[in-house]
């Protein structure tokens, strides 16, 4: 298993979460909390007190600054203490660190690693999530197993026919040929399931108005370490979209997670539905949401008893990879990539990582 | 073989397919050369080791499909 990739921007909230309440998450076994100051900027700062270490999550606000709910310490924004209790002196120590924070499509996003590397990394994007031609549901849910089973689980889609049989697994999906690609320059792993001659699941046919078979395809893109990117097209059979991209007959869903491990054993997952069809309608915004929240439980289940396993056992354990696999041996490869220190990989080729992931816009 | 898709548009991609009906999966490496393999681990390796045992056939293009809406 790969070790955490550090040098990146995580999501670790959704804007909604962060309010003048101190909220507190771990990323990356990094513990941090969260404010908006009096303006509406999300600030991030470590959740300890230089003092005694107590959490700053457990203490109050005065305007923009966070007061040590245990002695007194007073910090800014910037997380440099403004005022020890008892005396004028301010020790040259006293400041607890503060971490780059972006909020974009709806997330908060985090930087994890060096400061100085912040500004040139670009923040992979889901544009759909905060974007009035689509109608958003969404949750999180907490993971007790390590992040790359997440990953592993998002990146098969052929699981969906027998953990999810019932939800969103219909036969077609496990029996359609998969594409698995990988952009070693961009860091992107794209799996692709075109069906051109399908059933329409009642739902779909209900809430677009399809009647008859469809063609569907879902495509997953995935930007390794934290956005995974599910586009699911539905549209009469033989539709294609224009060469220009644009795809004004088909309708959309873009699924969208956010895998942000919190500790080694345990991981945020965060998870998104976009649509644009139905936008007003509560009774497809409810289908979704209740449909997906039962998918994500039904993988938190088996991913927990998977996590509990792995625990438990011995060093070197083989596993059998067969071609269903194909995708996640792709990002497990890039992730372990990822998570060595550049200074390591000089002598070894191929990947560049440096090389800021191209950012869709 | 069904066609084959290609979404991707990079210099560097490396591709595998799954071919429909069978256990066969085609690597397609961003140099031209293709490996079959029934192993995805040895398909990979095979594709990482470019330009090791990488010979460019004569092949004919990939049909390339229209990119989705909202996709890269």
């Amino acid at each position: 298993m790969a070790a955490f990739v550090r040098n990146q921007w995580y999501v670790a909230a959704y804007g909604r979460e962060i309010g003048r309440e101190l909220f507190a998450r771990t990323v990356l076994g990094e513990a941090l909390v969260f404010y908006r100051t009096e303006a509406g900027e999300v600030v991030a700062l470590a959740d300890r007190c230089v003092h005694r270490r107590y959490p700053l999550s457990e203490s109050r606000l005065d305007g923009d600054n966070v007061v040590c709910g245990y002695h007194g310490f007073t910090y800014d924004k910037a997380g440099t203490c403004v005022f020890v209790p008892g005396q004028a002196r301010i020790p040259r120590t006293a400041r607890v660190p503060s971490y780059p924070v972006v909020e974009q499509d709806s997330f908060v996003w985090v930087w994890i690693g060096d400061r100085d590397k912040a500004e040139t990394t670009p923040i992979p994007r889901a544009p759909w999530l905060d974007d009035p031609g689509y109608t958003t549901v969404s949750g999180m849910e907490p993971l007790a197993a390590r992040y790359e089973l997440l990953v592993d689980n998002l990146l098969d889609l052929s699981h969906e026919t027998y953990l999810h049989g019932g939800y969103i697994g219909t036969p077609e999906v496990a029996n359609t040929p998969i594409t698995t690609e990988v952009d070693e320059d961009n860091r992107v792993i794209y799996v692709s399931r075109h069906m051109a001659d399908a059933a329409c699941p009642p739902f779909y046919s209900k809430s677009t108005g399809i009647e008859g078979r469809i063609t569907r395809w879902q495509d997953i893109e995935y930007h390794p370490p934290c956005l995974y990117l599910l586009h699911s097209r539905i549209a009469p059979v033989g539709l294609l979209p224009n060469d220009d991209g644009s795809d004004p007959d088909a309708f959309h869903v873009e699924v969208v997670y956010a895998i942000t491990p919190e500790t080694e054993h345990s991981t945020h997952d965060f998870w998104a539905v976009a649509r644009d069809f139905a936008l007003e309608d509560q009774g497809v915004s409810d289908f979704l949401a209740e449909n997906n929240r039962t998918v994500v439980m039904q993988d938190v289940t088996a991913l927990d008893i998977l996590e509990k396993i792995i625990e438990a056992e011995p060093e070197g354990y083989q596993e059998l990879s067969v071609n269903i696999d194909t995708g996640g041996l792709a990002a497990r490869r890039i992730l372990k990539r990822m998570a060595v220190p550049s200074e390591k990989l000089q002598s070894e080729k191929p990947i560049d990582t440096e090389t800021p992931v191209k950012v869709s816009s | 073989m069904s066609e084959r898709v290609a979404m991707l548009r990079g210099d560097t991609v490396y591709r595998i397919h799954w071919e429909l009906g069978t256990d066969v999966l085609i690597g397609v490496c961003h140099c031209g050369a293709e490996h079959e393999s029934e192993d995805p681990v040895e398909l990979w390796e095979w594709l990482l080791a470019h330009p090791e045992g990488h010979t460019t056939p004569a092949v004919e293009p990939v049909r390339r499909e229209p990119v989705a809406a909202g996709v890269r």
